[in-house]
C-alpha cells in the first residue's frame, strides 16, 4: 500500500503537529501531549467544551476547535482511546472556571479513560458534565463497545453544546442540548472497502470486489450485514430505512441529515447519495432543514459513508443555524 | 528500617517482572477472547511503572502507590488502563497515612469499588472482577473476622483469587471485551482476571520476603503490601 506516512508510529505526532502549523491563529497543541485547544483559550464565562477519541477519523475531534464548537481535543493512536492522563490535561485546559462538558463516543476505552480522568480533575474542584454519544442504529455490541457506537451523530453533539455554550449558558443547559440531540439522532453506514491502519499497513477486513459491508463503524470493525454490491440508490434506501425506523420518524417531522463520507468516497458520490436520501424523505413526507455532505467523521481510507438522520425542534435548528468557526465546519 | 514504601517499590517491581514473564501467556489467553493486546500492554505499563516507583525519593506507600497507578494508567490505555491504574490512583489515598492492615483493607475495598464502578462489571461476568472479590473479601475477613497476621490473611486472598480465575472458564462473559462472543466465551480463562492473579501473587512473594518485619511491626510501617493488592 502507498501512504504518505514516514513512520506508522509518529504518524499522530506528525500529523497534529501539521495541523497546527496549518492553523497557528486557532490551534495550540499542549506540551508534551496529544491534546489540542484553542490558541486563545476557553473564552472566560464560557463552559468549556471538551472531547477526543481515537485518530484516523479526520477532521474529527480536533478540525471542529474554535468558535462555537469545540474548545479542545484528546487524540489517541490510530483508533485507540487516548489514555486517562490525556484527558485529564484536556478537561484542565477547558475549564475557565464555569466547568466543562465533556463529549465521549460511546466506545469502552474512551468512556472508562475519560471517566477516570474526570474523577481526577473533580478532586481538583473542576466541574464536569459528559454527554454519551451512541447514534450508530446498526448494532448493539461490537467489537469496540458495549451498547451501540458513537459515530458521525456526534458533529452534532459538538454543534448544539458549543452553541449553546458560546450563549453563555450553564454548564447544566448545555449538558441538556447535547443530550436532546443524542436523543434524537441516528446513523447507519456501508463499507465498500477497508481501512488501511499505519500500523498493519494493508486492509483490515476482506471485502470482495462485489461485496459490501452494511452497519459498520468508524474503525474497520465489523458490521451488521456482507451484502452483494448495489446500486447507490439501493445502498441509500437500506441505510436510510434503518435510521428511520430506529428514531420512528413520522411524516411532518423535520430534520438534519449528513452524508458522511469515510475518507476514500469522492464528494461526486455522496452527492449521488444526499439526492436519493432527500427523495425518500420527501415520499415519506419528512421535511428536510438542512443537508450536509461531506468528510465529516471519517474511517481513515475506508470507501463508504453513512447517513445520519436528527429530528429537530426550534430549539436545535436554532443551535445549528448558530455561528460557528472552525477549521472544519463554518456557518455564518 | 524497611518502610512499607521501599516494601512497595520492591512489590511493583516483582509484579512488572512477573508480567513480562507472563506476556505470552496473557497474549494467548486474549486472542481466545479479545484483541491480543492485553499482555504486551500490562508488560509495558508495569515495567514503566516499576521505573517510575524506583524514582521517588524517600518512598512512602501511598507515594508509590500513586506513581504506579499514574504511569499504569498513561502506559497501558485502552480499558485496562483506567481499571488497573485509574482505580490505583483513587486508593492510593486510604494510604495517606500509613500502612496498616486497617488502611489495607480499606485501600482494597476502594480499589474494587473504583474497577466496579468503571467497569459495571459484577462477580460472574467473567471478568477481572471475578479474581478480585473473592480477593478482597477474603482479606478483609481474615484481618477483621479471623485476625490473621497480614502476610496470611494476603495468602488467603490470593489463593481466593485463584479459585476466581478457574471461575472463569466454564462461563459466559457479559462484560469486556470477550463479552462480543457470547456462548463462544465459554471454556476461556478470562486475560484480566489471570493477570490480576499474578499482580497478586507477586506482592505475596514480596510480603512473605518482608514476613518478619510484618509479624513483629505491625504499625504504620508494615510492609504487609496488600497495599497494592490488585
Amino acid at each position: 500500500m502507498k501512504k504518505l506516512i514516514n513512520d506508522p508510529d509518529d504518524v499522530v505526532e506528525e500529523m497534529l503537529d501539521g495541523m497546527v502549523q496549518t492553523y497557528p491563529d486557532r490551534l495550540r497543541r499542549l506540551e508534551d501531549t496529544q491534546v489540542v485547544v484553542r490558541a486563545d483559550g476557553t473564552p472566560d464565562g464560557k463552559v468549556g467544551i471538551a472531547t477526543g477519541g481515537g485518530s484516523g477519523h479526520e477532521p474529527t475531534h480536533a478540525g471542529y476547535i474554535g468558535d462555537g464548537m469545540l474548545d479542545g481535543a484528546a487524540a489517541g493512536d490510530v483508533f485507540s482511546s487516548p489514555t486517562a492522563d490525556e484527558f485529564e490535561a484536556l478537561l484542565d485546559a477547558c475549564d475557565a472556571g464555569e466547568g466543562v462538558l465533556a463529549v465521549i463516543k460511546n466506545y469502552e476505552g474512551d468512556v472508562m479513560n475519560f471517566e477516570t480522568a474526570i474523577d481526577l480533575v473533580e478532586m481538583e474542584g473542576v466541574d464536569v458534565e459528559t454527554v454519551v454519544v451512541d447514534d450508530d442504529v446498526a448494532v448493539e455490541d461490537s467489537l469496540y463497545t458495549s451498547g451501540r457506537r458513537g459515530v458521525c451523530g456526534t458533529i452534532l453533539v459538538h454543534k448544539a453544546v458549543g452553541a449553546k455554550a458560546a450563549e453563555g449558558a450553564s454548564l447544566a443547559e448545555v449538558q441538556r442540548v447535547g443530550q436532546k440531540v443524542v436523543d434524537n439522532v441516528g446513523t447507519m453506514g456501508v463499507a465498500l472497502t477497508s481501512c488501511v491502519t499505519p500500523e498493519k499497513g494493508e486492509p483490515t477486513f476482506d471485502l470482495g470486489e462485489d461485496e459490501i459491508e452494511l452497519g459498520i463503524g468508524i474503525h474497520g470493525e465489523p458490521g451488521v450485514e456482507n451484502a452483494d454490491m448495489m446500486a447507490a440508490d439501493d445502498i441509500t434506501d437500506e441505510l436510510t430505512e434503518a435510521v428511520l425506523d430506529d428514531l420512528d420518524v413520522e411524516a411532518g417531522q423535520e430534520v438534519l441529515t449528513i452524508v458522511n463520507g469515510m475518507g476514500g468516497t469522492p464528494q461526486m458520490e455522496l452527492f449521488v447519495v444526499n439526492r436519493r436520501l432527500q427523495e425518500l424523505l420527501g415520499d415519506r413526507g419528512i421535511e428536510t432543514y438542512d443537508a450536509w455532505v461531506g468528510d465529516y467523521m471519517t474511517s481513515l481510507d475506508m470507501e463508504g459513508c453513512s447517513i445520519t438522520v436528527c429530528v429537530v425542534d426550534d430549539e436545535l435548528t436554532e443551535l445549528f443555524d448558530a455561528p460557528a468557526d472552525t477549521p472544519a465546519l463554518s456557518v455564518q | 528500617m524497611t518502610g512499607a514504601g521501599t516494601a512497595a517499590v520492591a512489590a511493583v517491581e516483582r509484579v512488572a517482572t512477573r508480567l513480562e514473564a507472563e506476556r505470552d501467556h496473557l497474549t494467548e489467553l486474549d486472542s481466545a477472547i479479545g484483541d491480543a493486546d492485553h499482555g504486551g500492554n500490562m508488560a509495558r505499563g508495569w515495567r514503566a511503572a516499576a521505573d517510575a516507583a524506583a524514582d521517588v525519593e524517600d518512598p512512602d506507600a501511598a507515594t508509590v502507590v500513586k506513581t504506579t497507578g499514574k504511569t499504569v494508567m498513561a502506559e497501558v490505555g485502552g480499558a485496562a488502563g483506567p481499571l488497573y491504574g485509574g482505580s490505583l490512583v483513587f486508593a492510593s489515598a486510604e494510604l495517606d497515612e500509613g500502612l496498616t492492615p486497617e488502611s489495607a483493607v480499606a485501600f482494597a475495598e476502594t480499589y474494587l469499588e473504583k474497577v466496579q464502578d468503571r467497569g459495571d462489571a459484577s462477580v460472574g461476568d467473567a471478568t477481572m472482577v471475578d479474581a478480585l472479590v473473592p480477593a478482597v473479601h477474603t482479606f478483609k475477613k481474615s484481618i477483621e473476622t479471623d485476625e490473621l497476621p497480614p502476610v496470611e490473611a494476603l495468602a488467603k486472598a490470593v489463593e481466593a483469587a485463584r479459585r476466581g480465575v478457574d471461575f472463569t472458564v466454564p462461563i459466559r462473559a457479559s462484560k469486556g471485551r470477550a463479552s462480543y462472543l457470547g456462548w463462544r466465551s465459554v471454556g476461556h480463562q478470562d486475560p484480566g482476571a489471570t493477570s490480576t492473579l499474578f499482580i497478586l501473587e507477586a506482592l505475596l512473594e514480596v510480603a512473605q520476603e518482608h514476613g518478619d518485619v510484618t509479624v513483629a511491626d505491625a504499625d504504620a510501617t508494615s510492609p504487609t503490601i496488600p497495599d497494592e493488592d490488585v
